[in-house]
């Protein structure tokens, strides 16, 4: 009887907000104006760690264009903002209040906010805010074990030391025939959206509403952190999230402005407007991925992984965020990634140190501890003189091990894979690549170009519970509003959505409105993160869409005298089989349904929810090749092919899933070769302009090939279907870093670092150039 | 990201650019494509009382060849020079060099004088203007006057330029057409300041080089002609051993920084390749033009 439409779940439909993008009519936050409105500015710290004497702001205040200036002391029953995901107390005394409170903890920690005219008024009076500071010992090394605590309660600046466990390690170790040691470090980059963060907050008296635009990812959330901050009610305030580009983890989160902007305009009654700018962005916004792996390795002679310890240093920087310590949990438990480890120790070291402070960037913690684990890999391949191919074949999880204990856990949820083809992704990857072909036919040894080739296998967790929700309205006009609590950071989530209505309801999706991000659309929402939108709020729509669908034929059944089985929906309408003349538009139904038509013993209206509820995760899986070129004089490192193969399940939209899984590799690219903030000794961020900070364009981006498998669905959902957003970068540190050694040939045990510099490739060849002289 | 106040003037000729800078001196900034000075403001790393426009002063946008050599108006965007296809072939190096100046979107308002006066270490156009024998044609209300590239690259950011003079023209001799020549870069992406850069030229008569040029970007505080290195050649015949040590010695004669993207050290490596493979290059296509 189902008819599933055909722009629905499976088809590559070109991108609906697209439209308004391309046409330059996408509405950003910074479009926004309201009337009398004023715009703020933060003044950030200097230094990277000082205790404040005294702040002095008359001249400030006399400055031209000057509202007013919020220093800590001004702030009333100010509180720390609180962590978001797992929020163990112990963690407590290292939280971020959003204005320092006679202590600055990294360059760029918000010391006062000046609320002025304008923008250029706002800036010309932070250097008339007279700060004095006192320098403390600064720390940017998260293995220091002896430095000057950040924090007034602590004892040292370890905030978190846990571990994770499975098996017997000890005894691994006494039965290896081989140890593989490795010391791994993944550099300090992030997530960098092309357009910053922003807010504009507002109160509205009629409606006695604190209205606040800019928030997204996860507006609920953030609407809830808010009142207990200002010691409001949740329904007093609502949160509006504009069009978003780029999210990446890190925009969205609940930062000090997120705080300070709503409480100026309260405390103003006016408008407050902020726009981040490049410089704030790259000092205030999440840092991301810096740990450091020291790595041992128990095998068999035959490449047999017996067992894995590991001591992971995460550098959190100067406090712990609304993510609290979940990166390097994350790490810790998908380390073991797509191989059986049977025996597996991970003790994390989580380290305050005087930087930027921490937190997600697509695929947290896995980017990091997947490169660690496949160069350990290549390098345990070296050492025993396997093929790198073969040491993953003979140590991936088997397909009939399904559903696989990891014996991890994360996120209050036990890693626990629920399917996936592990060794067919490699095969694929391999095949299509023509790995074992190319790989050794393009050394040319009297060449100063040396070609590389390196693989890495990843898991990825996908569709974090624990609910999204979904409504669906059919208006008179027959016009289809689909409201999610999800958001949209420029993934594509309206058009995913609206296919899924599309599939169940039988209409073309470019006729369904979908609207996210508003805290006054519906009452509960979790967000856009952990690659969960499209599993989460996608089953929540999938079955609002089935309640609705079912009224529609109830109310249409009765209008046409036939029964509710004779019916077909096709293209909007809906007929009866038989009688292809008998049928009825979908706004001729809606009307139908509206309480002066609707026949008595049938509820009125067709708007329904559902709040779709799991709480297991659902793995997707890959594995990633990628091809490099090195010129051993000069040492540029040049990627000239990358090649993907994944299994996410169905795909909503395949097109869009390339989207993805391409512009990751790209994402990828950039922390294995060019992106870092780095700091010097002082802690000063030497990083901190794009002329520095380089992100990859075009020009550095290789071929990509990418390929969807469909073998694994997943069985958690009706709609089958695993998160897609962050498998095309899981990989993509690793199997740099190993192309890079294959291509550094006797040199290459030396990689052990993201990311990979031409200085780095000149140190690892220096050694051996001086030898083979 | 917001530059700090200062008073704006947009004059369209040079004679009243040059009787603001009169009265203003120091404190006044030339503002010719923005790409450089545009940052620095926003950044508030450049804070000057008075900025003086220089984009209505259609006077300085022109570029002119003759018997003489190649002249270009200080306001010349250039996008203007790399779109001529004719400089190809009358000024290599140069046209070689200029889609190394950032992406199209900087050279398209960026221009010849504003990049020379700037004078990067890291950019193109000192070392270009090092390696062809260059001359810069500089004005101030009492007249004009005319230094050599190599005396008006002082100290890092700093020329011979005086606060009441602009610099108004760029001069090139003509390419000899049967030297050989080559422009090499390194950098992490397409489009950032080098790490490295080369630009040689070597003529080659009767098998023996009698000239050479070899200018080296990112090599110290200002634009550096390696001189020892180029005598090493002078009365040679090209070979092998002979380029490697001349790449030694030019690498020697670098003072460079270290920063985030490579260290002094590094840069010393890439110097001695650069500068090897350049003066290979260069050699051959003077081999090419008939230049034995």
């Amino acid at each position: 009887m189902k008819t599933e439409h055909s722009k629905g779940i499976g088809a590559s439909i070109k991108r609906l907000e697209d439209k308004r993008f391309l046409q330059g009519q996408g509405h950003y936050i910074d479009d926004l104006q309201l009337p009398d409105m004023l715009h703020a500015a933060v003044l950030r710290s200097p230094y990277a760690h000082a205790t404040i004497t005294n702040i002095d702001v008359d001249l400030a205040l006399e400055q031209p264009g000057v509202v007013t200036i919020l220093t800590f002391a001004d702030l009333h029953s100010v509180k720390p903002i609180p962590i978001r995901l797992n929020p163990y107390g112990s963690l407590e005394p290292f939280l971020q209040y959003p204005l320092a409170n006679n202590r600055v903890r990294y360059v760029g920690d918000p010391v006062a906010l000046i609320i002025a005219h304008n923008r250029y008024q706002a800036e010309d009076v932070l250097e008339n805010i007279v700060v004095q500071y006192d320098p403390l010992p600064v720390n940017i090394d998260a293995e220091d074990k002896v430095s000057c605590p950040l924090h007034h309660d602590a004892k040292d600046n370890v905030a978190s030391n846990f571990v994770q466990q499975k098996g017997d390690v000890v005894a691994a170790f006494k039965k290896a025939e081989h140890i593989t040691k490795l010391r791994f470090t993944s550099g300090r980059h992030s997530g960098v959206p092309l357009e910053t963060r922003g807010l504009i907050a507002n109160y509205d008296a009629t409606q006695e509403k604190l209205k606040v635009w800019g928030p997204t990812k996860v507006t609920h959330f953030n609407r809830g952190v808010l009142a207990h901050m200002l010691d409001m009610e949740e329904h007093t305030i609502e949160m509006i999230e504009p069009d978003v580009g780029g999210g990446f983890g890190v925009r969205g989160e609940f930062y000090p402005e997120d705080y300070l902007i709503p409480y100026a305009a309260l405390m103003l009654k006016r408008p407050v407007k902020w726009i981040e700018d490049r410089l704030e962005n790259l000092m205030a916004c999440n840092h991301s991925r810096e740990q450091i792996y020291e790595m041992e390795m128990a095998l068999k002679k035959d490449g047999t992984i017996l067992g894995i310890k590991v001591l992971l240093s995460n550098d959190q920087g100067g406090y712990i965020r609304t993510h609290g310590i979940i990166v390097p949990e994350l790490s810790a438990a998908i380390f073991p990634g797509p191989y059986h480890i049977p025996n597996y120790r991970c003790e994390v070291r989580s380290v305050l140190t005087n930087k930027t402070p921490a937190g997600t960037y697509r695929a947290p913690g896995r980017y990091e501890c997947n490169s660690s684990r496949e160069r350990l890999l290549d390098l345990a391949a070296s050492e025993l003189m396997i093929d790198p191919v073969k040491i993953r074949s003979m140590n991936l999880i088997q397909p009939e091990d399904m559903p696989y204990e990891v014996g991890t856990e994360s996120l209050g949820e036990d890693i626990v894979y629920d399917s996936g083809d592990y060794p067919f992704a490699l095969q694929e990857v391999v095949r299509l690549s023509k790995y074992e072909e190319n790989r050794h036919v393009n050394h040319n040894n009297l060449s100063n170009k040396k070609v590389g080739y390196g693989i890495a296998c990843f898991v990825e967790k996908t569709g974090l519970g624990p609910f999204e929700g979904a409504r669906i309205e059919i208006d008179q006009t027959g016009a289809i509003t689909v409201s999610t609590g999800a958001a949209n950071v420029g993934q594509g989530l309206e058009t995913t959505l609206a296919q899924i209505a599309s599939s169940v309801l039988t209409v073309s999706p470019d006729s369904i409105q979908v609207l996210h991000g508003d805290t006054d659309l519906i009452p509960y929402g979790v967000g856009s993160f952990a690659s969960r939108a499209t599993v989460m709020a996608g089953s929540a729509v999938y079955y609002a869409a089935q309640k609705v669908r079912k009224k529609l034929l109830r109310i249409a059944a009765h209008t046409l005298n036939c029964q509710v089985e004779q019916l077909i929906i096709s293209d909007g309408d809906i007929c009866v089989t038989d009688h292809q003349d008998k049928r009825l538009t979908l706004a001729q139904v809606a009307q139908q349904s509206s309480p002066r038509n609707c026949p008595p013993e049938i509820e009125p209206g067709l708007d329904f929810t559902h709040y779709f509820r799991c709480n297991q995760m659902t793995f997707a899986h890959g594995a990633t090749i990628v091809k490099v070129e090195i010129d051993i004089t000069t040492c540029a490192i040049v990627p000239k092919h990358v090649w993907i193969v994944y299994d996410i399940g169905k795909a909503i939209n395949p097109q869009m899933v390339k989207g993805q899984i391409e512009g990751g590799a790209v994402q990828g690219l950039g922390g294995a070769l060019l992106e870092e903030f780095k700091y010097d000794p002082s802690g000063q961020l030497t990083s901190g302009s794009f002329v520095d900070y380089l992100l990859p364009t075009a020009t550095e981006t290789p071929l990509l090939e990418s390929k969807r498998l469909d073998r694994s669905p997943s069985t958690l959902n009706p709609i089958q279907v695993k998160g897609a957003g962050e498998c095309g970068i899981a990989g993509m540190g690793g199997a740099l870093a190993n192309a890079v050694a294959d291509a550094l040939g006797d040199s290459g045990n030396n990689v052990n670092v993201l990311p990979i510099t031409p200085e780095k490739v000149w140190q690892w060849l220096t050694p051996m150039q001086n030898k083979t002289n | 990201m917001k530059p700090a106040p200062f008073d704006y003037y947009d004059p369209d000729s040079v004679e009243e650019v040059l009787d603001l800078l009169q009265q203003y001196g120091d404190d006044a900034k030339i503002l010719a494509g923005g790409q450089s000075l545009g940052p620095l403001l926003n950044m508030r790393l450049s804070t000057p009382q008075i900025i003086v426009d220089l984009n209505r002063v259609a006077d300085l946008e022109y570029y002119k060849s003759d018997d003489t050599g190649l002249r270009v108006g200080a306001m010349t965007r250039q996008s203007t020079l790399e779109d001529d296809a004719n400089l190809r072939t009358t000024q290599p190096i140069l046209a070689a060099s200029i889609p190394y100046i950032g992406h199209r979107s900087i050279r398209n308002r960026g221009t010849v004088g504003g990049s020379v006066a700037h004078a990067d270490p890291a950019a193109e156009w000192p070392a270009i203007m090092l390696a062809l024998d260059g001359t810069i044609l500089i004005r101030n209300t009492t007249g004009t006057r005319t230094v050599d590239a190599s005396d008006f690259y002082i100290s890092a950011l700093t020329t011979d330029l005086k606060p009441d003079e602009i610099l108004v023209e760029i001069q090139l001799p003509n390419w000899v057409k049967t030297s050989g020549w080559s422009f090499i870069e390194f950098s992490r992406r397409h489009g950032d300041f080098a790490i490295l850069g080369v630009a040689t030229y070597l003529t080659i008569e009767n098998r023996r080089c009698t000239k050479s040029r070899i200018a080296i970007i990112g090599g110290g505080p200002i634009p550096i002609r390696t001189s020892k290195a180029e005598s090493m050649l002078i009365g040679e015949t090209i070979n092998d051993e002979l380029l490697k040590d001349v790449a030694e010695q030019a690498s020697k004669e670098l003072d460079p920084d270290s920063d985030m993207h490579a260290s002094a050290d590094y840069r010393h490596h890439l110097a001695s390749v650069l500068v090897s493979s350049a003066l290979q290059k260069a050699a051959d296509r003077a081999d090419e033009s008939g230049g034995q």
